[in-house]
């Protein structure tokens, strides 16, 4: 899917060579060295397998499969790549949001798919950290969009306070 | 009304900056049409028949004059002089040229509005009663909770791609005027056994292709708990609504599916994780906002005034506008007065930008400067005293808006139809400009009394006329139009879907329809009895009856083809 050695992300609000490669397909063969994102089917039928090979193995999926299958190891996982179907598909936002404030993923939250511009500032809002941006868009381009708005309303997984709690600074927050 | 502070305001104008740049992506070609049409949906711009259509939201419908006057400095400048009330307190625009829209965009949020979020598949423009906060029935002033569901709703993260539209009303009152039943939430204020007001939250209604009234999943939420319960709501939604089949991606189907129990248990064990996190209110913001929504300077009158009694004997087109214009007020003295936008002759909900302005001038001088729009496509002065009212009325008659007809016959419910809009089966204007012109007769409307004809040119059910008393609904035919009429649905608490008489009718044939319908109601009507009450109980067989009884052979063939 990906050339490891010259692809660039988004990740941490700056653009980096992708140190990762994509295995697209759960039916390979041979896996190539270095650090990769395997699908989840493969992961979950031979994680021993791949952690055997000693290097870190992060895992994809789509925005709808139940993440709940990866809460018992969900510390031991550097990497998650959700993958976004299509630009209207918003199931990865939601799935993002409890990785993170459900079972309390620490580590890169990648999305992959059909990442655009427009859609980063969401996606960040709500845990993810690193971006894959499509190939034929301006990756430098979509990194302005992490800065189009300076302050939000409700809370969510990069500020869990909504902003009713930070207008009110001076005053103390009781609770109704 | 709310006023921004500066974050709201540096909210919006970050908004409009950001979608100049989209639009200019787009007219560069490095956004494509696909790509451009899910960013312009979130920001009300459709592209319709003849040219782009923009929505503006009028949050639960309220307006100061200032406002108002920019609305009518939009459609003069970048419009063709009009506007467009519709049924869920938004004005559209219906000619705006594309380029240009992040200037309105602009102009708006000069005045603290915005199209943020009324279409595409987010949560839309938060509605309510249009009397809010000077109904005599009121519980309390839903106003502060519909802000605050606006404030919460606004570039949501996590629920900007959602299956499908997400339509969420408020009511605080004892009758319902903000259609709940039929909303994807529905929220109403209800006093609890202890004396403290709760929200009693429904889920799953709507009209369009499957119409179902909500039904309530939480009897009685603690205020405080708004919005976890409502995240809890649309996480459920937007993992497991349907995403395959677009006709049955609306949270209804999900919890038609799914059965209400299944539903609220997931709805429960998600709020489980969320209830008293960091989104619960605190009654320091419930105040903050409620503040912005306090009683004008309201003078101590007597409730009678003698000079308005009097010009009421005197004038009887003054005393029927009165019957059916103006609305009982909480405080004694004043009344709330509905500016109908139903003449005969005129789009249900059109407006033009001397119309507007003339409505700013008349909410100054006698309304402390501020307006609502109800989902009936009509403007209200919430506050006016009962001694203006004769000069009201008279201003209001000189800019077509007094026509007496609130509630009757004529104040009909219609979408823009077929003469504007792409999805569209048939038109509604000229539908409804006939049947106003078979009953131009004002003391025959006075004697049908209350009754609601809506009209939609399709199935998305825009003119919500599932809900109408008679609802007329656009059928396309083998490329022809016809219309499908229902009877017995209503709004309010005890809201019902109206059922189909049977089979549709041409566009020339309507008016002769729903006259027969009429005559039928009035020969059965009990003394008093309004519309709905005798198609209740006498059911539909009379008026198939009436209405089939001469159809020829040859039509019978043609609409079993329907």
């Amino acid at each position: 899917m990906s050339n490891a050695s010259t692809r660039k992300i988004i990740r941490d609000g700056a653009i980096v060579e992708d140190d990762w490669t994509l295995i697209a397909a759960d039916d390979v063969g041979d896996l190539p060295a270095g650090k990769l994102i395997v699908p989840l089917k493969l992961w979950l039928r031979s994680s021993p397998a791949l952690m055997a090979r000693g290097e870190p193995i992060g895992i994809w999926f789509d925005g709808h499969d139940d993440v709940s299958v990866l809460a018992d190891n969900i510390e031991t996982i550097p990497l998650i790549a959700i993958r976004f179907p299509k630009l209207a598909d918003g199931r990865g936002y939601s799935t993002a949001a409890m990785l993170r404030t459900r079972y309390g993923f620490k580590g890169e939250l990648r999305a992959i798919g059909d990442v655009l511009r427009d859609q980063i500032f969401y996606m960040q809002r709500v845990g993810f950290n690193a971006f894959s941006v499509r190939d034929d868009k301006d990756i430098g381009d979509a990194l302005k969009a992490l800065t189009d708005f300076s302050e939000t309303y409700q809370g969510s997984t990069d500020q869990p306070v909504p902003l009713f709690r930070r207008r009110m600074t001076n005053s103390p927050a009781r609770p109704a | 009304m709310y006023k921004y502070d500066a974050i709201d305001q540096k909210i919006v104008d970050q908004r409009v900056a950001q979608f100049r740049g989209q639009t200019e992506r787009f007219l560069a070609g490095t956004l494509s049409e696909d790509e451009f049409r899910i960013l312009r949906l979130q920001n009300g711009l459709y592209i319709q028949k003849h040219a782009p259509m923009l929505r503006v939201a009028i949050p639960y419908g309220q307006l100061s004059s200032k406002q108002l006057r920019m609305l009518a400095h939009i459609a003069r400048k970048y419009d063709r002089g009009y506007g467009h009330f519709t049924t869920r307190q938004n004005i559209q625009y219906n000619w705006p040229d594309l380029a240009r829209v992040p200037d309105i965009l602009a102009d708006l949020a000069s005045v603290e509005m915005h199209a943020i979020q009324t279409s595409g598949n987010c949560i839309r423009n938060t509605t309510s009663d249009q009397f809010a906060g000077v109904a005599h029935d009121e519980l309390i002033d839903p106003r502060p909770y519909a802000e605050l569901i606006r404030q919460w709703s606004t570039f949501h993260p996590e629920f900007a791609y959602l299956p499908r539209k997400f339509k969420i009303a408020v009511n605080g009152a004892v009758a319902d005027r903000a259609g709940t039943l039929f909303h994807d939430i529905g929220v109403h204020t209800v006093l609890a056994d202890d004396g403290e007001v709760v929200f009693r939250i429904l889920v799953g209604g709507g009209l369009g292709r499957t119409p179902i009234l909500g039904q309530v999943v939480r009897e009685a939420l603690p205020r405080q708990h708004l919005f976890s319960y409502l995240d809890a709501i649309l996480r459920v939604y937007n993992r497991f609504g349907r995403r395959d089949n677009m006709y049955k991606s609306r949270i209804k189907i999900l919890v038609k599916e799914m059965g209400l129990e299944k539903f609220r248990a997931e709805v429960e064990s998600e709020w489980a994780c969320l209830k008293d996190g960091p989104s619960t209110l605190i009654q320091s913001e419930i105040d903050r906002v409620a503040a912005h929504f306090v009683d004008p300077d309201y003078e101590v009158l007597p409730d009678v005034d003698a000079d308005f009694e009097h010009q009421q004997l005197e004038h009887k087109a003054f005393a029927r506008w009165v019957e059916r214009n103006v609305f009982a007020h909480k405080k004694s003295g004043y009344a709330a007065v509905t500016l109908s936008l139903k003449k005969t002759g005129v789009a249900p909900g059109d407006a033009t930008d001397a119309q507007l302005d003339a409505v700013a001038d008349l909410a100054d001088a006698f309304s402390y400067g501020e307006m609502r729009v109800s989902h009936e496509q009509n403007l209200i002065l919430a506050d006016v005293k009962k001694r203006d009212l004769f000069t009201v009325w008279q201003r209001a008659k000189t800019i077509g808006f007094a026509t007496p007809n609130i509630g009757l016959l004529t104040d009909i419910i219609a979408c823009p139809g077929g003469d504007f809009c792409s999805l569209a089966n048939a038109k509604s204007i000229p539908v409804a400009e006939a049947i106003q012109r078979r009953f131009d007769d004002l003391d025959y409307l006075f004697d049908i009394g209350d009754i609601a004809i809506n009209i939609s040119g399709c199935m998305n059910a825009c003119g919500h006329h599932h809900v109408g008393h008679i609802g007329i609904l656009g059928v396309d035919k083998q490329g022809a139009e016809f219309y499908q009429v229902t009877i017995g649905g209503s709004q309010g608490l005890n809201a019902a879907l109206g059922k189909v008489i049977g089979p549709s009718f041409a566009q020339d044939e309507m008016a002769d329809v729903i006259e027969k319908l009429i005559k039928t109601y009035v020969s059965l009507r009990y003394e008093d009895e309004h519309f709905l009450d005798t198609a209740k109980r006498v059911g539909l067989e009379p008026f198939k009856a009436s209405v089939y009884a001469k159809k020829t052979g040859h039509n019978e063939a043609e609409v079993a083809n329907v």
